[in-house]
């Protein structure tokens, strides 16, 4: 207990100067939680994506569609268990900033499909029923303020003109994992339209979605659909939503990669700051230092206390920076909640702020401790003036 | 009189460790701010260069990028009836019809699959683009299975080298040539003929009609009446425009992200600079009741450790921009979010970056000296020379 009230002691001896420090670790750690956690934000599709979904696409790229009769061949694979298909619409509601994913579905099969979306009983067939209903997540329509039964306009860019759909019902996800911030209206609406004004366009799907029985099946139903089709019009590749999912990041693996370099830069700053705090500190108390020489005590203790004081102002700088994380995510997520619908702290994130926090107060140590474990007394004395 | 230069100058050379950990974490403050803004410019730079004033590229209303527009042949035929497009070298009119898909192809380095942008050409199309240039093999035969790269689709993806064989469409295309497009969004690109690829992807419209006008003034008239032609539901955009139109979300999503790190990294910085300034008032407490004595007044001594502040600011500004500089070395190729095709871009430095980088700096330095220089400057003068 003595040793722990020292070493706070000695760190609080100059008040502003640690302050300041504890301070900067705060912003550090601060930072380092937010650009983790934007990390995250990233994958979290592919944390939310479910080991018995496969998706099934054209295998030129995304941009082509298929057949819609491809949808009963694939239901008599064996191990098949739902067939949903869709189409990316790419609507715009009123102005390109209100950006928000929308698709035309198969609704039956799609809410099948994706038991984490929860929708009311009553909602729920109320938007089967109607025909030019959709649904939405529980954050878009409190975004835009909608309320059931309202009429929404969406613009189209791939199928041109206004688009208007009534709101049928309002889904939350299971639990914070689940995007809510999606738009889904019935496939044939579309495909109905569409026959009339772009014919090219009409029964045309832009990916289906296939429920396996069980997980361990999910490989022999991919290959089984892919042999399926080899050789048409229209080839297909199959993969798990994790691996469709993480094929979309791939693509933006660049910015991803640069955003983990500059958290750990922030990790090196805030390290030259602290070391130069430890190393103001050891210069200053250099004779302090040779008279415990002189009574006796040994390097090892002289290096703890050092490495212990360190050790104080980055842990209390590290706590009060988790503690920020938490408003400061919420505040980035409701900023940038049209390019991330998931954004939340990680309990691997709040580890590697300790792991971080630890490694700074050992690093900016070394250096100081050097100095003073080395200084001969008399040396040190005769500066004490 | 005011307190030699040199005098703050010598003060932050005398503390070597201490002045180099805080310029470091200045320098690399503001090499982050400037390799963000960097990439940013970079992008727009590489965006804005690929479209010219003077070509108009006329697109279904409504889409957002060339890939999910569509604009069938009669449609075609009537845009390139209008009376202000120029003269083509081929006689006729300076117009082209072309045809824009994605395909997935692997990348060399990962192995991973992502989009890149195939353009069916046709008519004038290499004369509207005078940037692209073959620089080995050359240009497909037009009515041929053949086609042509960009230099950065062939640095970076697989079996994309000369004479091999691109598999799409369940036909073959044989590689005949490499094209530079130097900075521009084509060097992303695959150029084969338009008619060829409308048949193996079985598209039956085009993606765009591309013309140059005969004067760059008459684009207003040629809007409105492409725009208001009910026939046609189509619009036409400078190509210049265009393209500009395609870095807007991800630069600006580049922006924010890299302002709202440094803001928080500056932070840190600041204090950093706080610390060192704080502790260099503190040890020189005598000094400065010296100076005081031998008549400097209050504002001499604010000026110096201002000054003092400022050049530890400068050096870090100085280095994190020298270590930026070479950042421009490096292309990143990644997918841009408007049009889920791959794009290759330089980091590009540009003088505007360059002096707000060290405007950052200057006044990080500023900030975290202001407060030590006030102390200073308000000292006693009978206190601190005692504390000698």
């Amino acid at each position: 207990m003595l040793i722990l009230k020292i070493l706070y002691r000695n760190a609080f001896r100059n008040r502003l100067r640690t302050g300041l420090t504890i301070l900067g670790i705060t912003v550090a750690i601060l930072a380092f939680g937010l650009l983790r956690t934007l990390v995250d934000a990233w994958y979290a599709g592919v944390e939310a994506s479910s080991a018995i979904r496969l998706v099934t696409r054209n295998s030129i790229s995304l941009a082509f569609p298929l057949p819609v009769a491809y949808g009963d061949k694939i239901r008599q694979i064996p191990g098949v268990k739902i067939v949903s298909w869709g189409n990316w619409f790419g609507g715009i509601y009123i102005e390109e900033k209100n950006f928000f994913p929308n698709f035309a579905v198969e609704p039956r099969s799609y809410l099948a499909l994706y038991p984490e979306f929860v929708l009311p009983e009553d909602q729920r067939t109320a938007f089967y029923r109607d025909r030019k209903g959709f649904a939405a997540g529980r954050k878009i329509v409190e975004k835009f303020g909608w309320k059931l039964g309202d009429t929404v306009t969406l613009k189209g860019t791939i199928y041109p003109g206004e688009w208007e759909f009534v709101l049928r019902g309002i889904y939350r996800g299971k639990d914070d994992g689940v995007d809510e911030t999606q738009f889904f209206f019935h496939w044939d609406y579309l495909n109905e339209a569409v026959k009339e004004t772009v014919p090219p366009l009409a029964d045309q799907v832009g990916f289906y979605l296939i429920g396996v029985r069980s997980a361990d099946q999910a490989a022999t139903v991919a290959l089984a659909i892919d042999a399926l089709f080899k050789n048409s019009l229209a080839e297909t590749l199959t993969e798990t939503e994790r691996a469709f999912n993480l094929g979309f990041v791939a693509m933006t693996e660049a910015i991803v990669t640069a955003i983990q370099i500059v958290s750990l830069l922030v990790i090196v700053i805030i390290m030259a700051v602290v070391a130069n705090t430890m190393a103001m500190t050891t210069r200053e108390r250099i004779g302090e230092y040779a008279i415990l020489k002189t009574l006796g005590f040994g390097r090892t203790q002289i290096a703890s206390l050092i490495f212990g004081e360190s050790l104080v102002i980055t842990a209390l700088g590290c706590l009060a920076g988790i503690a920020l994380t938490y408003p400061a995510v919420a505040i980035v997520h409701h900023e940038l909640a049209n390019y991330f619908p998931v954004f939340r702290v990680e309990r691997q994130t709040l580890c590697l702020d300790l792991a971080a926090a630890l490694v700074v107060a050992a690093f900016a140590a070394i250096i100081p401790t050097r100095r003073a474990v080395r200084i001969r007394i008399a040396e040190g004395l005769r500066r004490m003036g | 009189m005011a307190i030699p230069f040199s005098y703050s100058l010598r003060n932050l050379l005398r503390r070597r460790v201490t002045t180099t950990l805080t310029a470091m974490g200045m320098a690399l403050v503001v090499f982050v701010f400037a390799s963000v803004l960097m990439l940013a410019e970079g992008l727009q730079q590489t965006l804005v260069e690929t479209g010219s004033y003077d070509n108009v590229i006329v697109v279904r209303k409504g889409s957002t990028s060339e890939v999910v527009s569509g604009v069938e042949r009669e449609k075609a035929a009537v845009v390139e009836t209008q009376p202000e497009i120029a003269g083509g070298p081929r006689g006729g009119k300076f117009a082209a019809r072309e045809l824009v898909v994605l395909i997935a192809l692997p990348k060399r380095a990962t192995g991973q699959p992502s989009n890149v942008t195939i353009r069916g050409i046709g008519g004038d199309s290499l004369a509207l683009r005078p940037q692209v240039r073959v620089v080995e093999g050359r240009t497909p035969r037009p009515g041929s299975r053949e086609v042509m790269v960009g230099l950065s689709i062939a640095k970076r993806f697989k079996g994309t080298g000369i004479n091999e064989k691109l598999c799409c469409g369940m036909q073959e295309w044989t590689i005949v040539g490499i094209f530079d497009a130097g900075n521009t969004g084509f060097n992303s690109e695959i150029w084969g003929d338009s008619e060829q690829l409308m048949q193996a992807f079985r598209r039956p419209a085009y993606s765009l009609v591309i013309f140059k006008l005969r004067d760059a003034s008459e684009f207003e008239a040629v809007r409105a009446r492409i725009d208001g032609d009910p026939r046609l539901s189509l619009e036409a955009k400078r190509e210049s425009a265009y393209y500009a139109e395609q870095s807007r979300v991800m630069a600006k999503f580049l922006r924010i992200l890299g302002l709202s790190l440094t803001s928080i990294f500056s932070a840190g910085a600041v204090i950093g600079a706080m610390i060192t300034m704080y502790s260099a008032v503190a040890n020189r407490t005598g000094e400065i009741g010296t100076l005081r004595a031998l008549g400097f007044q209050r504002r001499n001594i604010l000026a110096a450790f201002l000054l003092e502040a400022l050049l530890l600011g400068s050096f870090g500004g100085v280095a994190g921009l020298f270590f930026a500089s070479f950042m421009q070395l490096i292309t990143v190729s990644t997918m841009n979010f408007q049009t889920l095709a791959e794009l290759a871009f330089r980091f590009t430095l540009s003088p505007a970056i360059v002096v707000e980088s060290m405007g950052f700096a200057l006044g990080m330095g500023f900030v975290g000296g202001v407060l030590p220089a006030r102390r200073a400057a308000g000292m006693n003068i009978v206190e601190s020379l005692r504390a000698d």
